[in-house]
């Protein structure tokens, strides 16, 4: 029985294929203004016997293909058990939103808070910070940590944030030191949610965000202790629908 | 479909934005209400209430008028409307639940007001309210600080404001302030309408409300049954026009409703599956046409089975005393009745949240969905600590805040069918 997983997310959407006992495929792909299409292109090759979906676009796409939904809160909680039965706390930086869950041993949700009228502190702030420091996403994190200290940005809005930091660099402000301030920030943004349900047991960072390695050693340095990030952190929302 | 043009220019309306509101209403409650499963059929009655809302019950109130009654307009629970039907006025209640206006009402609020306040200076604003236009009395009532301050503001705006003051706790100073009030209102409201209070008018006033409480609780009481026989948003459009609508033939509807449903109950049938997750839901009143919430639960799997809300129980429960020799005791009797609501502007509300736990179990509810409207502080302040109450009990808690506009319905479906899937057996 191979199962398949969609997450329909803002930024990329992601295919998993789970065999029962192993993901046997994944994928991850730039969503854009025609997600069926994509969502297609991504499927039309894969065999499966069922599919469920979860994200932002999950009930559009239950509407086309047979697939059942559910919601990204309980498809990262069933993905992150699956990899590590020990984790009970969960944090979710996507593109455009932030999750903090608690679960149980057995991936049931107990609690979760969600940051998703702000882009404030998701992915798509880093995306915007880095294009106004002129690094490349993939860098922005090896630049963050090279910095000695971080240059404060007071900014909460994403768009006032840019043109702060754009006015900073042309006082001659160091970027790197820039690019740590704007990863402090939202490190203390994401514990503040993560204090809202109750950081518990092991933590797992998650989503496209936890690729960040400057990311993962603040929180690390932030909450005195270690945080387990799968190998393809992104794709865990779809393998837990594959697993459902 | 008679004509109301004339009636509602007459009122002062802007017609054309006042037929735009219409039309979106009734196709908002075409595809939140008559696309539901198996509703009662007694439901045709607030169907046919729903198609005249701005109709039918506003002529009664002009007939009432012109034979010399008053109409007395209320936007809270607080308002005694035994000492209004006493001197033989018409009690209406004027909260609103659309987000219309409120670019007009913010000339008047700040931003950061919650969206029931907006929407009553919005409503008048935009001149799309026949209800507002059709009073001869406003009552407004010093509850939170949003309604206090908006108030000093709606009175210039309205010209027939009367602010009652409201206490702050449950004490004997608080009250012998709802006593003095009281008092004070009902000699407000007698030379309003010409009718003095009588020990046979307060008697009758206090029967024509307690039978449309008896009504209604008897219909809240009929869903603690599994299937459930009505869904939560059929009692919830009930427990809107309960504010507006002619007592004894809102009695008699709801009455014959019961009757349906309480063979429905015998037959074991239901508008949704017995293992259907059961949600109680609890905070700020939801004024019509606000379904927002109701609609996105109810069309995810779940039902809601019970409200504690103004719109709900809260505002509903305990009788009026209708025993006493003079116009004091029954006055007494009214005032004691009324400072048993449990709203968060009560501190401490203790009473509120064994209200709450005492309904979670007596409906069987799974879950507790809490309520509040953004920049409430009253209720976004017992949602947490109540919250973290009922969890530790035992009782699963989802904690909601928004406001009246459709922007966030993704954002509130996802945390919704998150919860859903949390308490599903």
């Amino acid at each position: 029985m191979i199962k398949a997983g969609v997450d329909i997310g803002s930024r990329t959407i992601k295919v998993v294929l789970h065999d029962g006992q192993r993901k046997i495929h994944s994928e991850v792909r730039e969503n854009t203004f025609n997600t069926l299409e994509v969502c297609k292109s991504m499927l039309e090759s894969l065999n499966y016997d069922s599919i469920t979906a979860t994200g932002y676009g999950r009930h559009l796409f239950a509407d086309r293909y047979n697939a059942t939904t559910i919601s990204e809160i309980k498809a990262f909680a069933i993905g992150i058990n699956s990899c590590y039965p020990n984790v009970r706390t969960i944090l979710d930086i996507g593109g455009q939103d932030t999750k903090a869950i608690t679960i149980d041993e057995k991936g049931n949700v107990k609690r979760f808070e969600m940051n998703d009228k702000c882009a404030a502190g998701t992915g798509r702030f880093l995306e915007i910070m880095a294009m106004a420091l002129r690094y490349e996403i993939d860098e922005f994190g090896e630049k963050a940590t090279h910095a000695k200290e971080a240059a404060k940005v007071n900014s909460m809005c994403t768009v006032f944030a840019e043109s702060e930091v754009i006015s900073q660099i042309a006082n001659g402000a160091n970027r790197e030191n820039i690019a740590r301030g704007i990863h402090e920030s939202i490190v203390k943004r994401s514990i503040m949610l993560l204090n809202r349900v109750g950081i518990d047991g092991d933590i797992a960072f998650v989503g496209g965000v936890a690729k960040n390695s400057a990311m993962l050693s603040l929180l690390e340095k932030n909450l005195k202790r270690n945080i387990h990030v799968p190998d393809n952190p992104q794709i865990i929302g779809a393998l837990g629908c594959a697993i459902v | 479909m008679t004509d109301y043009k004339e009636m509602w220019k007459g009122l002062g309306l802007d017609l054309e934005t006042h037929d735009a509101v219409l039309d979106i209403v009734g196709k908002t409650y075409q595809d939140v209400f008559l696309s539901q499963n198996n509703r009662p059929k007694g439901m045709e009655y607030f169907d046919f209430v729903m198609s005249e809302i701005h109709g039918l019950r506003i002529k009664e109130l002009l007939d009432a008028k012109q034979e010399g009654r008053k109409v007395i307009g209320t936007f809270c629970v607080f308002v005694p409307e035994e000492i209004v039907l006493a001197a033989n006025a018409v009690c209406v209640g004027l909260c609103a639940g659309a987000e219309l206006g409120f670019e007009l009402a913010e000339q008047y609020v700040p931003r950061n007001t919650c969206s029931l306040i907006k929407s009553a200076f919005g409503f008048k604003l935009a001149k799309v309210c026949p209800y507002i236009e059709s009073t001869d009395m406003i009552v407004g009532e010093n509850t939170c600080d949003g309604k206090k301050k908006a108030y000093e503001s709606y009175k210039d705006i309205v010209g027939n404001l009367y602010v009652m003051d409201i206490p702050q706790t449950k004490s004997q100073a608080g009250r012998n302030l709802l006593k003095a009030e009281f008092v004070k209102f009902a000699a407000a409201v007698e030379e309003l309408t010409g009718n003095k209070l009588t020990v046979e008018n307060l008697k009758k006033g206090i029967e024509i409300v307690n039978n449309k409480r008896n009504a209604i609780l008897r219909l809240v009481k009929l869903r603690a049954h599994n299937p459930v026989p009505i869904s939560g948003l059929d009692v919830l459009l009930a427990n809107q026009v309960y504010f507006y609508d002619n007592p004894e033939r809102f009695t008699a509807s709801v009455n014959a409703i019961c009757d349906e449903l309480e063979q429905r109950i015998a037959n074991k049938v239901g508008v949704f599956n017995e293992g259907t997750p059961r949600i109680l839901i609890s905070g700020c009143p939801m004024a019509i046409p606000n379904w927002k919430i109701p609609h996105i639960i109810e069309t995810s799997g779940a039902t809601i089975v019970s409200e504690e809300m103004c719109t709900g129980e809260r505002g509903t429960q305990n009788l009026t005393n209708v025993n006493g020799n003079t116009i004091d005791e029954l006055i007494d009797n009214i005032v004691d009745r009324y400072m048993k609501i449990d709203c968060a502007i009560f501190t401490p509300n203790q009473s509120r949240l064994d209200h709450i736990k005492e309904m979670a179990k007596k409906y069987k509810a799974d879950g507790v969905i809490n309520y509040s409207l953004q920049f409430c502080q009253p209720y976004s302040h017992e949602s947490m600590t109540f919250g973290k109450e009922l969890e530790s009990e035992g009782i699963p808690v989802l904690n909601l805040e928004t406001d009246y506009s459709q922007e966030d319905v993704g954002q509130l479906k996802t945390r919704i069918e998150a919860f859903i899937e949390r308490i599903k057996k």
